[in-house]
């Protein structure tokens, strides 16, 4: 069962951050996946007085807030558009409305959970996290980043013109996925996020796939060669590497 | 740590001290509202829907310090629409224990509120987060339908 001693509701970013340097202090997101377990928080801070629950978008670039729930992210008409519906499908799958109202980027992202949609498809996208301290850093290095008392204050998705797709394969609705895949293309390379290995997504991004069927089918095997899967409850390995070779084909179909 | 919070209640502006690690579950159950149920204690079944600022969310995964400045509305407050919406489900038989149906009239209710004329996919969508052991979920997507049906004149 969660405990917590005392709750903080940040009036900035820097009071924040100067609170999350204790140990036993925690950011609230969601709360979703906080609530699970037994653990005991000395202090949970709460950001969501701050205003970073909205999704902003100029010219350049989409910037959305650490406290933006995946519902707002289903639902925002910019990103839909930007990303021909992928980034509806990556969440519609996720428990239910309600649940998606709770749960939050920021949460999501910083967290870097195995069995997360949404780090899949922003892998496959041109994306940085900005942390408060550190500053903005590519998505795809973030993911190795050690987890520390840094907060993550906002995605910058760059509108790079792109092709995206995303699937996942799930062995019951609204569970966590088997395997989670995004295919893109941007910057003339095809950028392929796998997520649920059960491990948590890594992306490769390789030359163009060739058009003939049988080269492709090469070519996705090599991209496959780079990604390690592994076995739990859900799934075993050479499963999860199957499915995932299937999905890489489709999705890739799908955006042509 | 005890802390004070203000929230409106079904219209009703109450100020509480609370426990900073107080589920908003717990919260509305002690103001009475026992509509609101516990079910799975994992995030997942729907049971505990109240809506946050007219937005359906999972009450067991909700600080009741969240809830401070907020309007948190449960069944006990939209009563009448609730009872309108209760006769199509008995009429297809969409109740049986009736453990789940508070949540999901509950979200029935804010997909009403957010959607226009949803199409029986998206009703399918919208209620994959309230989970029934009982009904296998036509009877209830049916009386969706009819109620839908109704309210917007297609009889």
């Amino acid at each position: 069962m969660l405990t917590i001693r005392e709750y903080k509701k940040a009036e900035s970013l820097q009071e924040a951050y100067e609170l999350n340097q204790k140990k036993t202090s925690r950011i609230l997101g969601g709360g979703v996946w906080l609530r699970m377990g037994d653990r005991r928080i000395g202090t949970v801070i709460d950001l969501s007085g701050l205003r970073l629950d909205q999704i902003t978008e100029d010219v350049d670039e989409f910037v959305i807030g650490c406290m933006v729930t995946l519902r707002d992210l289903e639902m925002h008409k910019g990103l839909a558009e930007y990303t021909s519906g992928a980034i509806k499908e990556s969440v519609r799958h996720i428990v239910g409305v309600q649940f998606r109202n709770c749960a939050t980027v920021g949460g999501s992202i910083y967290g870097r959970f195995g069995f997360s949609d949404i780090l899949t498809i922003f892998l496959a996208m041109d994306t940085e996290v900005e942390l408060y301290h550190v500053g903005r850093v590519a998505l795809s290095e973030f993911i190795h980043m050690p987890y520390d008392n840094d907060i993550l204050v906002a995605l910058h998705v760059k509108k790079t013109p792109l092709s995206i797709c995303y699937l996942s394969q799930r062995n019951t609705a609204t569970d966590f996925p088997v395997v989670a895949c995004a295919v893109s293309e941007y910057g003339n390379k095809t950028h392929i996020s796998i997520g649920a290995r059960p491990a948590r997504a890594e992306v490769v991004t390789t030359a163009l796939f060739p058009a003939d069927e049988e080269e492709r089918r090469r070519a996705v095997d090599g991209v496959l060669s780079k990604f390690t899967f592994g076995t739990n409850r859900r799934a075993g390995a050479d499963y999860r590497r199957h499915i995932a070779g299937v999905l890489i084909e489709r999705a890739y179909l799908k955006i042509l | 740590m005890i802390m004070k919070i203000q929230i409106e209640l079904n219209g009703r502006n109450i100020e509480r001290e609370i426990e900073p690690d107080l589920t908003l579950l717990d919260f509305v159950r002690r103001e009475g509202c026992y509509s609101v149920k516990c079910g799975c204690e994992t995030s997942n079944c729907g049971l505990c829907t109240v809506w946050m600022d007219n937005r359906p969310v999972l009450s067991c995964s909700v600080l009741a310090v969240r809830a401070d400045g907020h309007a948190v509305t449960t069944l006990e407050g939209v009563q009448e629409r609730a009872e309108e919406f209760g006769t199509y489900l008995a009429d297809q038989g969409g109740e049986q224990c009736g453990f789940c149906n508070p949540g999901f009239i509950m979200n029935v209710l804010a997909m009403e509120d957010e959607l226009t004329d949803p199409t029986a996919e998206e009703i399918r969508e919208y209620f994959a987060g309230n989970l029934c052991r009982c009904s296998g979920y036509e009877s209830q997507l049916r009386a969706i339908l009819n109620y839908f049906n109704e309210k917007r004149g297609k009889v």
